[in-house]
């Protein structure tokens, strides 16, 4: 993937909502209309969201003209997953040892 | 269960941790400024240890990180400036981190509510490719270092 790519797929990955609608088309593909209700948002509103994602490699768009079913690209998601992962991996070590540190500082905590 | 860790990209200079701990945010706090306590989490991969935690909490006051594989004895440091402190509530410190140009504007933040504490920490690079870099080899905010080495002697414990 060029560094251009993956710039958009994380500007892309960026916001809230874009994710959300990734995680709607991870069950399955879905047309403009089958998303706004769920998101609550305008048709213009989640049409400019699709663009971005479809910029970004991250879903592509059917060729029926009435429907235009979106669906979820894996492999361009599972490049930028690969990075923050990775990233994310570093952060969840030390953060389970700082759980394990503030329990020890507040016994008064109950589970 | 541990809470999950979100890392975004807000922006192509920015990257943008965030996590939510069952405590009040006055120990989270303590926790991330306080060195005796900072050395027994902020350690990075399997295997490192941080021989050296200063840090002078005043505006102007600088702190300096270092870490270290205790395996093979790389090292890697990060050292900063404090700008602004709001106690309990927002941290913010300049970077510089070892092996990488320019320094990056870390802002930390402290949200409580009902007895946890949502902690976000922003990192803004000086440019892009020094976001990529940081972001790709797992090294940012001093949470350092070497995954690729590590990559390397966990295949080399495999083969062997």
């Amino acid at each position: 993937m060029s560094s251009e790519r993956l710039d958009a797929t994380f500007m892309a990955l960026a916001d809230p909502t874009r994710r959300a609608i990734l995680a709607r088309l991870a069950d399955g593909e879905a047309s403009v209309n089958e998303l706004v209700q769920p998101f609550a948002m305008s048709q213009p509103a989640i049409s400019k969201h699709l663009k971005v994602l479809e910029r970004a490699g991250l879903i592509s768009r059917g060729r029926d003209a009435q429907r235009r079913p979106c669906r979820i690209e894996a492999a361009a998601l599972a490049e930028a997953n690969r990075w923050i992962e990775r990233y994310r991996a570093l952060w969840e070590g030390n953060y389970a040892r700082l759980d394990a540190l503030l329990d020890e500082l507040n016994p008064q905590k109950k589970d | 269960m541990p809470k999950p860790v979100t890392v975004t990209t807000p922006s192509d200079r920015e990257i943008e941790v965030s996590r939510v701990f069952d405590a009040p945010a006055a120990l989270v706090w303590d926790c991330h400024t306080k060195p005796e306590l900072v050395r027994r989490w902020m350690l990075g991969p399997p295997g490192w240890s941080m021989p050296v935690c200063e840090i002078d909490l005043r505006v102007g006051g600088a702190y300096r990180h270092r870490w270290r594989n205790d395996a093979d004895g790389t090292e890697f440091g990060e050292t900063g400036v404090h700008r602004e402190i709001v106690p309990f509530k927002k941290l913010v410190a300049s970077g510089q981190m070892e092996g990488f140009g320019g320094e990056a504007v870390n802002t930390m933040t402290f949200v409580e509510a009902d007895g946890r504490t949502t902690v976000t920490v922003n990192m803004l690079f000086p440019t892009k490719e020094i976001r990529d870099g940081a972001l790709q080899s797992g090294m940012s905010d001093g949470m350092a270092m070497g995954y690729d080495r590590l990559d390397e002697i966990l295949a080399e414990q495999k083969v062997g």
